[in-house]
C-alpha cells in the first residue's frame, strides 16, 4: 500500500527537483566488424549500430511516458575504435568517426562514444593513428565522444601518452575553434576508465563486456538537495542518512527503467550508474547541494569533505537499491555543466586547484573546465599527469575534459550550449612543467597495485 | 492509495487551484477510453487540491502515452496539473 504522501513526494521529485534518468546508454560490441577494407569495416559497423539500435530511441520514450519519468538521453558506447580499425591498416581513421556519426543520425540518439584507445600501458599502432585523428574526427562530427586512458592503478601512467594528449587537446580546440573548442567537450582522458560508464564523453564499451548491453546512468542532485533542506542544522550522521535515503529512491527509479529497456530492447540488463550528474538549470545542481551542507560558497574550505561525505552516501543508498552498480557511480562535477558550479567560479571562489582536490573524492575528476586558449600543450599535459596521478595512486577512476579556447582568456566567458552548458576561463598556474613531461616514459604502477 | 501491484494500474495525480467539475472532467475522459477508476482521494494540502486515482489500464482503448498527452491537455484546459504513472515507479521508489 502507497500512502499519498508517497505519491505526492514522488510527483514533487519529477515536477519541482528535476528528477531525471539522465542515459540509457546502449554498448554495442563492434569486435567483429573488423576488416581488411576500410569502406567494409565502416559499413560493417554502420550495420550493427543500426540493427541493435534502431528502437532504443522510441522504446526510451515510450518508456518516459509509462512512467513519466524524463528520460534525457539515449547514448550508444562501442567497443574502442582503435581495436575495431585496427585490421584495416587505414592510416587517418576520421573515417571510422563519421560512420559512427551516420549511425547516430540514423537512430537519432543524442551522442555515440567509443572513438577510443586504452593505452594505459603503450600503444599499438593502431592506438597511435586513433589519437592522431582524433582533432579531424571531433571537427566534422558533432555526436561522436572521444576517450583515452591513458592510466590505471595496475599498469602506471603512460606519460609519453599523456604528453601527446596535451598536444591533441590543443589540436582539437583549433579544429574547432569557430565552435569555441567545442570539440574538446567530446574529449575525455581517462585513469581507470571503467567499461561500463553510460555518461558522455567517456563511455565505451569495454573488451570484457557482452555482445549487446543496457547500461543507465541515473542523475537527481535537486532530491538531494530538496532532502538535505528539511534536515537543517542537523549533525552529518542525520545528513548521510537523508542522502542515503533519497540516493536510494533515485536509484531504484534507474533500476525500474533499465529493466523496462532491457526487457523491451531483449538486450541483456548490465549496470546502474550511481551518479548525480547536474545540468545548468537552477535546482538541477551539485555545487548547490555542497552549500546546502552549510559552506557558503562551493570551494571554499570544507567542500572536500562535504563532497566525499556527498558521493559515499549516494553510493550506499544507491548500492542498496541496485544489485548491478558499475560506471562511474558518484558526484560529478563538471563546472559548466553545473549552475552552482558555473557561479562560484566566475565569482572566483572556485579555483582549479581546489577542483583538482575535490576530484580524489568525487567520481570523475577535472571536468568541462574552460582554460586560456593561449596554455601551453606540456601545461595542459602536466595537468593530466597530476589528475592521472590522483587516480592511479587513490585506486580510482580520475579523469580531464578540458578545454583551451582559442582566442579567450580568463575572465572571457564560453558558451556550449545545451546540457553543456557556459562556463567562464580558468586561471592557470603558469609555472612550466615541459621538462617533466618531455621526459616520457612510464610512470611505474603504486605499490599497492600488487595485491596477487 | 490500496492498490495491489499489477501490470495494467497508474495512478492519476491531479494538483492545482480548486473548481467545480475537476472530477467530472477526469472521469469523463477516462470513462470515454474505458478506463475504470478503482479509488479515489481527494484533499486540500497547503490551499492545493490534490486528488490521486487508482485506475485500472487492462480494457484501456488508448496507449499510455496518448492517454498521458491528453491528460496533458485536459490539464492546461482547466488550469491544473495532472499526470499518470505507472503503479511500477511508486512500488519501485518506496518498497523493498
Amino acid at each position: 500500500m502507497i500512502t499519498d504522501f508517497e505519491i505526492l513526494e514522488t510527483i514533487r521529485m519529477f515536477q519541482e527537483q528535476h528528477l531525471d534518468v539522465r542515459t540509457i546508454t546502449m554498448g554495442i560490441n563492434l569486435m567483429d566488424c573488423a576488416s581488411e577494407s576500410e569502406e567494409k569495416a565502416c559499413q560493417k559497423i554502420y550495420d550493427k549500430i543500426c540493427f541493435y539500435a534502431k528502437d532504443l530511441v522510441s522504446v526510451g520514450e515510450d518508456i518516459s511516458a509509462m512512467y513519466r519519468v524524463p528520460i534525457v538521453n539515449k547514448r550508444i558506447s562501442v567497443t574502442p575504435i582503435s581495436i575495431v580499425a585496427a585490421a584495416s591498416g587505414s592510416k587517418n581513421y576520421t573515417c571510422f568517426a563519421k560512420a559512427l556519426e551516420r549511425a547516430a543520425l540514423t537512430c537519432g540518439v543524442n551522442f555515440v562514444g567509443g572513438f577510443s584507445a586504452l593505452v594505459q600501458k603503450g600503444y599499438t599502432t593502431s592506438d597511435k593513428r586513433l589519437i592522431d585523428s582524433i582533432p579531424e574526427a571531433m571537427a566534422v562530427t558533432d555526436h561522436v565522444c572521444s576517450s583515452i586512458n591513458v592510466a590505471s592503478t595496475r599498469t602506471g601512467i603512460n606519460m609519453d601518452a599523456v604528453r601527446d594528449m596535451g598536444i591533441v587537446i590543443k589540436n582539437t580546440a583549433e579544429a574547432t575553434k569557430d565552435r569555441d573548442a567545442l570539440g574538446c567537450a567530446k574529449l575525455v582522458i581517462f585513469a581507470n576508465a571503467p567499461e561500463d560508464n553510460p555518461f558522455m564523453a567517456g563511455a565505451f564499451l569495454g573488451p570484457g563486456e557482452p555482445e549487446c548491453v543496457i547500461n543507465v546512468g541515473i542523475s537527481g542532485p535537486g532530491v538531494i538537495k530538496a532532502a538535505l533542506e528539511t534536515v537543517k542544522g542537523e549533525n552529518l550522521g542525520v545528513v548521510a542518512e537523508t542522502i542515503k535515503k533519497s540516493a536510494f529512491k533515485i536509484t531504484r527509479v534507474g533500476e525500474l527503467v533499465a529493466r523496462e529497456a532491457s526487457s523491451r530492447l531483449h538486450v541483456p540488463f548490465g549496470i546502474i550508474d550511481l551518479s548525480l550528474a547536474p545540468t545548468p538549470a537552477v535546482g538541477d545542481s551539485v555545487g548547490r547541494i555542497l552549500e546546502e551542507f552549510g559552506i557558503e560558497h562551493c570551494g571554499g574550505w570544507g567542500t572536500t569533505a562535504a563532497l566525499a561525505m556527498l558521493n559515499d552516501a549516494v553510493k550506499k543508498g544507491g548500492t542498496m537499491a541496485s544489485s548491478f552498480v558499475g560506471g562511474l557511480s558518484g558526484a560529478f562535477i563538471p563546472v559548466s555543466e553545473d549552475e552552482g558550479m558555473i557561479e562560484v567560479a566566475e565569482s572566483g571562489s572556485l579555483r582549479l586547484e581546489k577542483l583538482e582536490a575535490m576530484t580524489c573524492v568525487c567520481s570523475v575528476g577535472l571536468d568541462m573546465i574552460a582554460i586560456p586558449g593561449d596554455t601551453p600543450a606540456s601545461t595542459i599535459s602536466g595537468i593530466i599527469a597530476d589528475e592521472m596521478a590522483l587516480g592511479t595512486f587513490n585506486n580510482k577512476t580520475t579523469a580531464v575534459r578540458i578545454i583551451p579556447v582559442p582566442g579567450k582568456t580568463v575572465g572571457d566567458n564560453v558558451e556550449f550550449g545545451g546540457l553543456l552548458g557556459h562556463a567562464p576561463v580558468m586561471e592557470v598556474n603558469s609555472s612550466s612543467c615541459e621538462e617533466f613531461i618531455s621526459r616520457g616514459g612510464r610512470v611505474p604502477a603504486p605499490i599497492h597495485s600488487m595485491r596477487n | 492509495m490500496n492498490e495491489t501491484k499489477d501490470k495494467n494500474k497508474a495512478i492519476v495525480t491531479v494538483v492545482g487551484c480548486d473548481t467545480v467539475g475537476i472530477i467530472a472532467k477526469i472521469s469523463t475522459l477516462l470513462a470515454e477510453e474505458n478506463i475504470n477508476i478503482n479509488d479515489i482521494t481527494q484533499t486540500i494540502l497547503s490551499d492545493m487540491f490534490t486528488m490521486i486515482m487508482l485506475v485500472d489500464l487492462s480494457d484501456a482503448k488508448i496507449d499510455m502515452k496518448s492517454l498521458s498527452d491528453k491528460l496533458d491537455a485536459l490539464g492546461q484546459d482547466i488550469g491544473l496539473s495532472i499526470r499518470i504513472q505507472h503503479t511500477d515507479l511508486f512500488h519501485a521508489m518506496h518498497r523493498i
